[in-house]
């Protein structure tokens, strides 16, 4: 795993790159590379379809997104003024970041096959899926199939994006 | 409004991409079940493609044929889903199991595998769709803006 440190490395850098850059249309740039970034993240730790989803929507279609809504402010807009720092955040955010890597530390090892996430239901999709579905890849069977109430509700919040941003956006549409 | 882009590398290159993107996209669609991706990437891929060709060849987005029939398609994905679904009820069963496809001549993993397909194409559909529609709206013009313009008929 030489690839793991180089990569974080990369994600903490764009991650910090976009909240400090100046100009807007910058920052969103930096965003989808950081996006890029951790899509190369997630298929180094194996989860390929999160992968594809973080490159093509993290680093597409959002960036196309963000540039669209940054063209139809004015200049004033995408210049930041920046408001120096509240001293409760500059203490109280490392203490949270403590707490949470002192919680971190009680979580199952990667690739534990006795953790609770992977004795529970994830053996039963797994063993079964392509008798059941004849659907080798068993993230498409657990989306599409066993969890396929949960993909029509997110389809439905899709939906209603593009009917609220016309809704909001479109001046007489019918 | 977007006006289309005056380069010619960007012309002739766009020609060439958004095709393959597109092809690409409907790989992934028809492929998630035995590779990564399936209906949200594949419909991503293909709103990436259209959008692309949008700001290259450019897009009256004032009140097109289009731009409505947009807004008017968002939801035809989400009824294929909800509509294979409902299927489903009426074959019997409960709501999205597929095995109760009444489809005569297939087994119940092929009938589920059917489902799956059908639902993929509804979400990818309903993606992509949405994500023209969106941009379309972030694009379009402000009529109030426009309307004290002197040039305008």
């Amino acid at each position: 795993m030489i690839l793991e440190l180089p990569l974080l490395v990369l994600l903490v850098m764009t991650a910090a790159g976009a909240i400090l850059v100046k100009d807007l249309v910058s920052g969103v740039f930096i965003l989808g590379s950081y996006s890029f970034v951790l899509a190369l993240v997630w298929a180094l730790v194996g989860a390929v379809d999160v992968a594809f989803v973080e490159a093509v929507v993290g680093a597409g279609l959002a960036t196309v997104f963000f540039l669209l809504t940054l063209s139809r402010t004015e200049e004033k807009d995408t210049e930041l003024r920046r408001l120096p720092v509240p001293k409760v955040a500059l203490i109280g955010l490392p203490l949270l970041a403590l707490l949470m890597l002192y919680g971190a530390g009680d979580l199952p090892v990667f690739n534990d096959p006795r953790s609770p996430a992977s004795t529970h239901l994830s053996p039963l999709y797994l063993e079964n899926s392509v008798e059941q579905t004849r659907t080798p890849n068993v993230v498409t069977a657990i989306l599409m199939d066993y969890r396929a109430l949960d993909t029509l509700v997110e389809t439905l919040v899709i939906f209603t994006a593009g009917i609220a941003c016309a809704l909001l956006l479109r001046n007489g549409a019918r | 409004m977007i006006h289309s882009h005056d380069s010619v590398i960007v012309r002739t290159l766009g020609r060439i991409v958004i095709p393959v993107a597109q092809l690409f996209g409907v790989y992934v669609l028809v492929f998630g079940q035995y590779g990564p991706g399936g209906g949200f990437v594949g419909g991503v891929v293909l709103a990436a493609s259209m959008i692309l060709a949008n700001l290259i060849y450019g897009l009256d987005t004032k009140d097109t044929w289009l731009s409505r029939m947009v807004l008017h398609g968002d939801g035809l994905g989400l009824l294929l889903f909800a509509g294979v679904g409902g299927l489903c009820l009426i074959g019997g069963g409960v709501y999205l199991n597929y095995a109760n496809l009444q489809v005569p001549g297939l087994d119940e993993a092929s009938r589920r595998y059917l489902g799956i397909l059908l639902t993929q194409i509804g979400v990818a559909l309903d993606v992509a769709v949405t994500g023209v529609s969106i941009s379309i709206s972030l694009s379009a013009d402000d009529e109030d803006d426009a309307e004290d313009e002197p040039f305008r008929a």
